[in-house]
Parts: structure tokens; C-alpha cells; sequence
């Protein structure tokens, strides 16, 4: 369960970080009459607010991140028994990472060309972030056809399970954020744009695209074995 | 004496009149089935949780009856028992207490008592309700299912979940239970963002964090623990489905199941109990931090005096809710593990006492020298502190490991959890209705009716499970069927059984009262006010009452002081609303 | 005031419960009396908070309820009494977590002399293993289980050769040395739990399990499983001897070896 104390490590530094600012050491009794705005209005009038879709993404990342630093956690823990033999890793996944990076880079694109509002030249880079997504989608389906093809079928090693279990999950996951980014591009290319809305919308997708990046690099680092030299150079630092 | 600066009044601007994007109904259908008004869901949330929860009282019921008269009712066979049981434990903490705290008294308290018009997601909040409902159907299509419901205990530790020594293993019984909180957890999430970041976002003016009542901070903490704590129950059933359903040995280890070897290997059941409570543990105080909340506002409510230590209480809600991440393997001190977590768990564990008692400690210091409403919401209160301190305490002993080894998976253990997060909630819930039933309704609750529920329940269920921990130190292990002949269980230990039983079915009976109450009272109950119980918090200084969609006419409320001005000296009544500007040089007597 | 009187009962009628009520503990019949004394401990301190905090409550209606005219007192905190409870706490926590962790240690340090004594549970049956006369049991496997083989002991394995094997039957102990009980279980989770020797252990398919204890007196005792394990978990019961060196010897002398099982080529049926 390290990984999962670790990720709750974290978790516990933002709480806490947040915490230390609301002054939770205050007499609240002493304070009658004072009207503090609450932080969210923004102390000064430079900052707008952060709108509450964006803090609600966030913490179903947080959410999202519980969920996979969990089943991360139940592959080492099982990787500790002796039946365990690593899957091989397609070559194609390369690929698809490549493809779902630059997916995030195009929506950057994308976050970059509404932040100057430059609402009709960021409509191609959308349909570019849309396709590249899905094509990592399409790959990971090909790349498990691959693999039971080559004779690494789910249920004969729980390496295996794990491969199409966390990758179901992650691509599951990407799904989500395809359907709602179908949606944005769609809006991108109405008539009647609301600049306002569509940038948020924007905002919000690359954010949860390049979390769901990140997971997927971890994820990869994981199958590839890369995560386990580093747990044990981590190990053989400790001691 | 201190002089409180009196603030600067007449400077504040009043609220501005927020552009709120309210999802307007346009018909019945959309304005009480498929409403987005968070006190609507919180209504639908709360009939169908007590609904479903009735259900898990009858099978108490007839588990309480094969339990004094083994063999006495021919249709409770071994098989139904362990469904009984499994499904009365399933639903009682999960779909009744979980999605009563939080769906329930959530959705309809957070927006009021922080000043909101509603979460600031509706949709995804109508939609949790309906997933919910979809997760309750799911389970208790199990009863209907070829083989009945799963009857692996509410624990549902592999392999034994899955294979056919217990009903339901190789049927539909664990599958729909395995789904069934799949879909409850995905709904769950979409309601619990809402609250999250309705407290977050969605707070009136002037509500700080250290203005807020304690019934939120409760609630707040255990959605954020929800949060964190579901995925691992997420996971370990899907892991779980992967081995029933594809043949995946991540739970399943090498197997000779009645003289046959199956295809497993390999498998760590002890894994899934790691996951399982890695959730379970944080899940009691998901339901007890609510509550915890929930009764420090009833107490101080009806004691008229603000309540002892706020700031303390603040603390340790979120102290405990951070140690409890840390403790989960408490429940696994005879699981096999490496004993040597032991001596970090019962240490972990034991610290948590530590901000718990200073909860109690505080509500008890509450009422000292307060001016003391025996009132319906104020016995629950009251029931509530000696049902969680005699369960709390027991928690002493099954937290420290060594003497966990003779109690665990005994009848102690059930009179335990049964006090602490069964009972015990469930009075501050009795209570909860008691006290916002005027404001959800407008009328109050019957108090004759409400006396005689009261009384039953509270010492019925002392008498139920009091004196079950001492089945318990005799060696009576739980989930046993039958105990049989056994030569240290005297007889004398049966007519405790037939007793404890009898308590069962009087406390049951007295729920139906309760559910009569809630009716009656709907139609003759005294009109109620706006505010009753002269409370000092937001929702009790609502325009209307029940309060109309939107929750505060035009302009939202901004909040002035904290929400337990009670009793302040100088001031003309004993209590003063969190809405009601600056008492203009009253000085207070702080000390110092 | 019934309610004064009511949780003035509550405690008086608990306390009176736990004194004169007749069902305790069994009289034990391991070395673990040190257990025994952990759960006395913690029953005093959790006992006396319970009496203070129920009574103290009952003071406080008594004093404090509403009369006409009554006005609550304004206290918001009290830095001092707080900090002092909270310490006051802490330190009966610590009365009670340092003696069990001690306690702790020693049921999990397992003695060099303790006898190994493998304990195999299946849906609905305990089953046993005496280390032969070399002193040590050999390897065994789930996979390994067959209807020739119940324990799946590996033939391989020249040390399990003279394993006493029991089917279904019941075990025997030397009283007073110390036994090293290894469980293993070939389907499900069980517990092997005796109520008079205070110990317990859950037995996990593909893994072992450990306790210790020493029997301290000599008598019949019921082996009972403590882990939900289907639908014949309350029917799942065995019986533990414990009895004089020299009658177990005399018992272990009429067991069969694993040599023996396979000659015969039929297992003892279960009784
Ligand atoms: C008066 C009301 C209740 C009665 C009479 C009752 C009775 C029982 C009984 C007889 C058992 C089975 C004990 C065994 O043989 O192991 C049980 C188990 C259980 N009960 Fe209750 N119960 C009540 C209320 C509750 C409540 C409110 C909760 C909420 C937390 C709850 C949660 C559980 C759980 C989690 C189990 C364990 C199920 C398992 O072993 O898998 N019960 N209850
Ligand atoms: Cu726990
Ligand atoms: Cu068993």
C-alpha cells in the first residue's frame, strides 16, 4: 500500500497547504460583525474567482488518482508472489503514447489560442487533440488484440490481468474525457460561439487530459518495468 | 472584559443579487422526480434509504429469531441466514447510513447552512440520486435472483465469495451485489464533488470555515474521505468481477474446492482485505463524522449555550479523519498478515482515541451549565453520547491488538460496531429528523409518539447489545447459524439469546411508530415557524418555510458571526442568528 | 428528571450487569493468561471512563435543565481543562496500549523449543499433521491435494515421509510444551480457535499461518472456525486433547505416518 500511502501523502500536503490559509486558528467568537469575503471572491479584484466546474475537476482527479494509485498499489503487492511473469510490453504502445501526448499538447494549443481569443483558429487543433485521442484508444484496442494474439490471454498470469485490467481502466477513463471533449469541439465550431464558456471548456479538458497523460506514463513506466528499478534504486538508497 | 470591535457595519455593502443559473422546473416531472432542487434529492434520497434500510430491520429480525430459537422456523435455513446477514450488514452501513448522512442530510443541510441556492452542480446531483437508486434496485434484485442474494457476510473476503460453499458464489448473488456497489460508488462521486465543492465555492458571504456549524464540517470531512476511501472498494470489486466472471487469479489462490483443484493460483485473498479496509475503516467514520457534527449542533442548539471548544471540535474532526487513512488494518490484526503491523496499527489506532474523547469530553462540557431543553432532539443527543461512549470504549479493546486475538470475530465484536456505528448514528439520525423535520415539513413532530420511539429504541438497543459483548467474552463466535451444543456456552447463555430477541422485535416494532409519526405529523403536526427551536444557523433564517427553490428569496444571506451565539450576555435574547449584523458594543466576558 | 434517574441506572445497572452477570471467559487453559490480564486492565480503565462520563452527564441535566428564567452560561473554550483531558487520555491510552504491545510481542516471538503442529482446515473439516520422528514436517502443496493425498504433502520430500497425518480426527497435545501451530487451509478462510486457549489465527489458502501457545492443563477442548467460510462455518467444529506426555505418546503411536497413508491407498474415512 506504499504507493497509495504516498499519493494520500500528497493528498494530506494540498489539504493541509489549503487548511493553513483559513484560519483555522482564529476565535471565531471574537469576530462578530466582520464580513470576510470568503476566499473564493477573490481578495483583490485582479484575480477572478476560479469557477467552481475547475475546482470540481480537480478533485475528482484527486478522486480518479485515489482510484489508480489503489490498483497500483494491488500490483506490487501481487507482483510479490512467485507466479508472477512480466508481460511484454507492444511496440505499438509507444505510439499510442506518443499520440495521447500529443493530444495534450494540442489541446495546450488549443488553451493557449482561446487564452488570446482566437476563437476560429483553435477549431483544427481541437479536431487534432479529438483525433489524436481517439486514435490512442483504437491502438490500445489493437495493442490487447496483439498481445492475445501472441498467446498473453487475461486469465494466464496475473501480470497479464493487470495489463488489460489497468489499461481497460485508464481507456475507460479517456473515453469519458473524449465524450466531453466531442462535445467542446462541437461547440467550437457553432455559429454562436460563447468565447467565455468555450474557453473554460477548453481549460478543462486539457487539464484532465494531461492528468490522465500523466497516469498513463506512470502506468506505462509500470508494464515496462521501469517503476520496479526505480523502487529498488529507491531501496538500495534507503539502505 | 474585552471590548469586541463592533465591525464596520454600515460599510458592508449588501449582498450582491447573484446571477444564479437555477434550473427552473417546468412541470411535475421535473420539478419533484427528476428535480435538480438539492432538497428535493435529499428528500428522494432519504425515503429510499429508509426504505431499503426496513428491509435490512426485518432480516435483523429474522436473524435475531434463528438466533434464540435455532431450528424453531423451518424457512431460515444456513443459507439464508448468511444472506440475512450479509445483506443486513450491506445495506445498514452503506445504503441506509452512508447515503442517508451524506445524500440526505448533505444535499438538504450544505446549501442551506452555508448560505448557497443549491449545489453548485445540480445535475450531476439529480443524477447521483437516480444512479443511486439504480445501485439499490441492482441489490436488492438479489433477493429475486436464481440462488438468492451473496451470502459471503457484508465483508465478502475471496475466495469463499466466489465459490459455491456460500449461496450466491457461483450464481447471480455476488454479481449483482458486486455491481450493485460499482454503480453505488460512481453515483456516490457525482454527489459528493457536489458537496465538496458546494462548501468549497458555494459559501455566502462572511461564512468562513470557522463560521461554519459543525454539521457541515462533519459532513465535509466524510465526503472528502468518501472520496478518497471508495476507490479502494471500487477496485477490489472489479478485481473481484475479474475472477468470478474471466478466470483472473488476482484474489484466488491455488484451490481444491470439494475435492476438485480449480484453475486459480497464485491469488492473495489477504490482498482484498487489504483494499477492502483500506475503505471500511475510513467508511465508520464516514458515518460518524456526520453524526459527530449532526449532535454537536443539536446539543448546542437545545442547551442554549454555544458549543464547548469549537475550535478543538474543528481539529479533531479533521485530525480523525486523517488518522483514520491509518488504521485499517485493525480489522486485520488474526488475518494472517505480517504480525508485525501489529504494533503500528494498535498505535495508530489507539492515538484516534485520543481526539475522539475530546469530542465527548466537549459535548459533555456543553451541557454543563447550559439551560437544558429536554427536548425530543436533545434525548436522542443525550442517547447518543452513552451509546457511542460505551461503544467507543469497547473500540479500546479491539483496537489493542493482543486483546483483539480472543474477541476478534466474536458476538463482541458485533455488540461493538453495532453501539458505535449502528446505533449510535442512527439515534443522532432519529434526532437530526426530529430537529429539521419542522423545516423540511413546516409542522412539528408528534412528541408523544416521538417519547415513546425514543425511549424504546434507546434503551431496547442498550439491552440488545450491552449485554451481547458478553456472549462475546464467553466464546460465542459471530455469523454462527447455530452455536449448537458446546460445553463453555452454559444454558443459561440462551436465554440471553431469546432475550436479546425479544428486545429486537419491541425495538423494530417502535421504528414503526417513528414512520407513523412521520406521516401523522405531516398532516396534523403543530405549524411549525420558521424557526422553532430559535436556532442561530442559516437555514433556520430562511424567507420561507419549507424553503422555496432557491433556497433565499432575492438576495442570498451574509453571514455576520459564527453559528453558535447562544446565551451571549448583554443580548436580548438567547440566541442571535448568524445573519443579524454587528450587536453594537455588547461586551462579552472571553476568557482569556 | 426520569431521564436523570434513567442514565443514573444505565451505569449503576451496567456496572451490577458486569459484576454478578454469570457469563465471563472460560477458564483458559494456555499460557496466555497474560491476555487475560491486558483485557482486565482495559476493562478498569474503560470501565471508570464510561461510569465518569455517563454520571457527569447525569449531573449536568440534573443541574442544568431548563427552569423558567434560566439562562445558559457563556464559555467558548477553556484552553487549560481541555489540554488537561486530552493528556489525562492520553495517558490511560498509554496504561492500556503499553502492556498489550508487550503482550503482543510475545505472542508473536515464537519459542525455539515450540513443537511444530500443522493445523489443515477445508470446507467443513479440520485436519492435522504431526511432525514424525525426525522432528520436522515436510513441504506441502494445495496443488498437491488429491483423494490419495488429503494434505497434498509433496512425496518428494523425504522429511514428510514419517508426517503423522489425521483426517478428521482429533488432535492431541503434550501438556505444558510449548506448540507452534502452523494452519494452512487447501479452499477457503477458516480460524482455528480454541476459546480456552485464547489464541486465534485466521488460515488463508496459499499461505501459512502461525500461532504459539502452551496447553497448561490437561482436558478436552472444542476447536470451533471463527472465519465465515460458508455455509457450514457454525457445524465446523473438532476436538483439541491435551493429556500427560505418556498418553500421547501412547495416542501418537497408533497414528498413521504419510508412508502408511499411501500404502494403504485409502484414506480413513472422516468420522
Ligand atoms: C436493532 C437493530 C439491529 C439488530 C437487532 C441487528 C442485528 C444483527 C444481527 C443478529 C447480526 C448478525 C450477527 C452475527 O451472527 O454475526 C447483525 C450483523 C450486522 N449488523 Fe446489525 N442489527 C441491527 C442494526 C444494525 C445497524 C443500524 C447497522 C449499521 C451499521 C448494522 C450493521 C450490521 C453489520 C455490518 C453486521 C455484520 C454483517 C456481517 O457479519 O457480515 N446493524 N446485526
Ligand atoms: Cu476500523
Ligand atoms: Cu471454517
Amino acid at each position: 500500500m506504499s504507493v497509495t500511502l504516498i499519493f494520500l501523502a500528497v493528498i494530506a500536503a494540498i489539504i493541509v497547504w489549503w487548511l493553513s490559509g483559513q484560519r483555522l486558528a482564529s476565535k471565531p467568537w471574537l469576530e462578530t460583525g466582520s464580513v470576510q469575503l470568503p476566499d473564493h471572491h477573490g481578495t483583490d479584484q485582479q484575480q477572478p474567482p476560479v469557477p467552481a466546474v475547475k475546482i470540481g475537476l480537480f478533485v475528482f482527479l484527486g478522486v480518479v488518482g485515489a482510484l489508480f494509485s489503489l490498483a497500483v498499489s494491488a500490483y506490487f503487492m501481487r507482483m510479490a508472489s512467485t507466479d508472477w511473469w512480466g508481460t511484454p510490453v507492444p511496440r505499438l504502445l509507444w505510439v499510442n503514447t506518443a499520440a495521447l501526448a500529443l493530444s495534450s499538447v494540442a489541446l495546450q494549443w488549443a488553451r493557449r489560442e482561446a487564452g488570446h481569443g482566437h476563437m476560429e483558429s483553435l477549431r483544427p487543433v481541437l479536431a487534432a487533440a479529438f483525433a489524436l485521442a481517439l486514435f490512442f484508444l483504437v491502438g490500445q484496442v489493437q495493442a490487447w488484440r496483439e498481445l492475445t494474439a501472441a498467446g498473453y490471454v487475461l486469465a494466464d498470469n496475473p501480470a497479464n490481468s493487470f495489463f488489460y485490467m489497468l489499461t481497460g481502466l485508464h481507456g475507460l477513463h479517456i473515453l469519458g474525457g473524449l465524450a466531453v471533449l466531442a462535445h467542446t469541439t462541437v461547440r467550437a465550431f457553432a455559429s454562436d460561439v460563447q468565447p467565455d464558456r468555450l474557453r473554460l471548456s477548453i481549460d478543462l479538458s486539457a487539464i484532465y487530459s494531461h492528468f490522465m497523460l500523466a497516469v498513463w506514463l506512470l502506468l506505462f513506466a509500470l508494464f515496462a518495468g521501469w517503476a520496479n528499478d526505480f523502487f529498488d534504486l529507491c531501496r538500495t538508497l534507503l539502505t | 472584559m474585552v471590548e469586541i470591535p463592533s465591525g464596520s457595519a454600515g460599510a458592508i455593502p449588501s449582498a450582491e443579487v447573484e446571477d444564479v443559473e437555477l434550473y427552473h422546473p417546468k412541470s411535475w416531472w421535473t420539478k419533484y422526480v427528476f428535480s435538480q432542487d438539492a432538497k428535493i434529492i435529499a428528500v428522494q434520497y432519504s425515503l429510499t434509504a429508509i426504505a431499503i434500510g426496513l428491509v435490512a430491520l426485518v432480516l435483523s429480525w429474522l436473524m435475531r429469531l434463528q438466533l434464540a430459537f435455532p431450528g424453531y422456523f423451518a424457512f431460515i435455513d444456513a443459507d439464508h441466514y448468511y444472506q440475512f446477514i450479509t445483506m443486513h450488514g450491506m445495506i445498514m452501513v452503506i445504503y441506509l447510513l452512508t447515503a442517508l448522512f451524506l445524500g440526505g442530510f448533505g444535499n438538504y443541510l450544505i446549501p442551506l447552512m452555508v448560505g448557497a441556492r443549491d449545489m453548485v452542480f445540480p445535475y450531476a446531483n439529480m443524477l447521483s440520486y437516480w444512479i443511486y437508486l439504480l445501485a439499490v434496485l441492482i441489490l436488492a434484485a438479489g433477493f429475486f435472483a436464481p440462488g438468492g442474494p451473496t451470502g459471503a457476510g457484508w465483508t465478502l473476503y475471496p475466495p469463499q465469495a466466489v465459490l459455491s460453499g456460500t449461496p450466491g458464489g457461483k450464481d447471480w448473488g455476488i454479481l449483482l451485489m458486486l455491481s450493485s456497489l460499482i454503480v453505488f460508488i460512481i453515483g456516490f462521486t457525482m454527489g459528493g464533488l457536489n458537496y465538496v465543492v458546494t462548501v468549497l465555492q458555494g459559501r455566502a458571504r462572511g461564512m468562513t470555515l470557522m463560521r461554519m456549524p459543525l454539521t457541515v464540517w462533519g459532513i465535509f470531512t466524510a465526503t472528502v474521505m468518501a472520496l478518497l476511501a471508495f476507490p479502494a472498494l471500487f477496485v477490489a470489486c472489479v478485481m473481484m468481477l475479474f475472477d468470478r466472471l474471466l478466470g483472473t487469479s488476482f484474489f484466488m489462490p491455488a484451490i481444491v474446492e470439494m475435492g476438485e483443484q480449480l484453475q486459480h493460483g497464485g491469488g492473495s485473498p489477504i490482498l482484498f482485505q487489504h483494499l477492502f479496509w483500506f475503505f471500511g475503516h475510513p467508511e465508520v467514520y464516514i458515518v460518524a463524522l456526520p453524526a459527530f457534527g449532526i449532535v454537536s449542533d443539536l446539543i448546542s442548539t437545545h442547551a442554549r449555550k454555544n458549543i464547548f471548544g469549537y475550535r478543538m471540535m474543528v481539529w479533531a474532526i479533521v485530525v480523525i479523519g486523517a488518522l483514520s487513512f491509518i488504521v485499517w488494518a485493525h480489522h486485520m490484526y488474526v488475518s494472517g498478515m505480517n504480525p508485525a503491523f501489529g504494533f503500528f496499527f494498535a498505535t495508530t489506532t489507539l492515538i484516534i482515541a485520543v481526539p475522539t474523547a475530546i469530542k465527548v469530553y466537549n459535548w459533555v462540557l456543553t451541557l454543563w451549565r447550559g439551560d437544558i431543553h429536554l427536548t425530543l432532539p436533545m434525548l436522542f443527543a443525550l442517547a447518543f453520547i452513552v451509546t457511542f461512549v460505551n461503544g467507543g470504549l469497547t473500540g479500546l479493546f479491539l483496537g489493542n491488538v493482543v486483546v483483539d486475538v480472543p474477541l476478534s470475530d466474536t458476538m463482541f465484536v458485533v455488540a461493538h460496531f453495532h453501539m458505535v456505528m449502528g446505533v449510535a448514528p442512527i439515534l443522532v439520525i432519529f434526532g437530526a429528523i426530529c430537529h429539521w423535520y419542522p423545516k423540511v415539513t413546516g409542522r412539528m413532530l408528534n412528541e408523544t409518539l416521538g417519547q415513546i420511539h425514543f425511549w424504546t429504541t434507546f434503551l431496547g438497543t442498550y439491552a440488545i447489545f450491552f449485554p451481547m459483548h458478553y456472549l462475546g467474552l464467553l466464546g460465542v463466535p459471530r455469523r454462527y447459524f447455530e452455536m449448537g451444543e458446546t460445553a463453555f456456552v452454559p444454558p443459561s447463555a440462551h436465554t440471553l439469546n431469546i432475550f436479546i430477541t425479544v428486545m429486537a422485535l419491541i425495538v423494530g416494532a417502535a421504528q414503526m411508530v417513528f414512520l407513523f409519526n412521520l406521516v401523522w405529523s405531516l398532516f396534523r403536526g403543530r405549524e411549525a415557524g420558521g424557526n422553532p427551536w430559535r436556532a442561530t444557523t442559516l437555514e433556520w433564517q430562511t424567507p420561507q418555510t419549507p424553503p422555496a427553490h432557491g433556497n433565499w428569496g432575492k438576495e442570498l444571506p451574509v453571514v455576520y458571526r459564527w453559528a453558535y451565539d447562544y446565551s451571549v450576555p448583554g443580548a436580548a435574547e438567547d440566541f442571535i442568528p448568524q445573519t443579524a449584523p454587528a450587536d453594537g458594543g455588547i461586551t462579552r466576558e472571553v476568557p482569556a | 428528571m426520569a431521564v436523570v434517574l434513567i442514565l443514573v441506572l444505565i451505569v449503576v445497572g451496567s456496572v451490577l450487569f458486569h459484576v454478578l452477570s454469570p457469563w465471563w471467559w472460560t477458564p483458559i487453559a494456555s499460557n496466555w493468561t497474560y491476555i487475560d490480564s491486558t483485557l482486565v486492565i482495559t476493562f478498569w480503565i474503560t470501565g471508570i471512563v464510561f461510569v465518569a462520563v455517563v454520571s457527569f452527564m447525569a449531573y449536568c441535566v440534573f443541574r442544568f435543565r431548563h427552569k423558567p428564567g434560566s439562562q445558559a452560561a457563556y464559555e467558548p473554550e477553556n484552553r487549560r481543562l481541555e489540554w488537561l483531558l486530552a493528556s489525562g487520555t492520553a495517558v490511560g491510552v498509554a496504561a492500556m496500549l503499553a502492556p498489550g504491545l508487550v503482550v503482543w510481542n510475545q505472542f508473536i516471538t515464537v519459542p525455539d523449543d515450540a513443537v511444530p503442529v500443522e493445523v489443515v482446515s477445508q470446507q467443513w473439516l479440520w485436519s492435522f499433521r504431526l511432525p514424525g520422528a525426525d522432528g520436522k514436517l515436510g513441504r506441502a502443496e494445495t496443488r498437491d491435494v488429491s483423494p490419495e493425498n488429503p494434505l497434498g504433502l509433496n512425496k518428494n520430500d523425504a522429511s514428510g515421509l514419517d508426517d503423522v497425518i489425521i483426517e478428521g480426527g482429533e488432535l492431541h497435545l503434550p501438556v505444558g510444551k510449548p506448540v507452534r501451530i502452523l494452519l494452512r487451509s487447501v479452499d477457503v478462510l477458516h480460524d482455528f480457535y480454541v476459546p480456552e486457549f485464547r489464541a486465534k489465527m485466521d488460515m488463508i489458502p496459499g499461505m501459512i499461518t502461525y500461532f504459539w501457545f502452551t496447553p497448561t492443563r490437561t482436558g478436552s477442548f472444542e476447536i470451533l472456525c471463527a472465519e465465515l467460510c460458508g455455509i457450514g462455518h457454525a457445524q465446523m467444529r473438532g476436538t483439541v486433547v491435551v493429556e500427560e506426555a505418556a498418553d500421547y505418546q501412547t495416542w501418537l503411536g497408533q497414528q498413521q505416518t504419510f508412508t502408511q497413508l499411501m500404502a494403504s491407498g485409502e484414506p480413513r474415512p472422516a468420522n
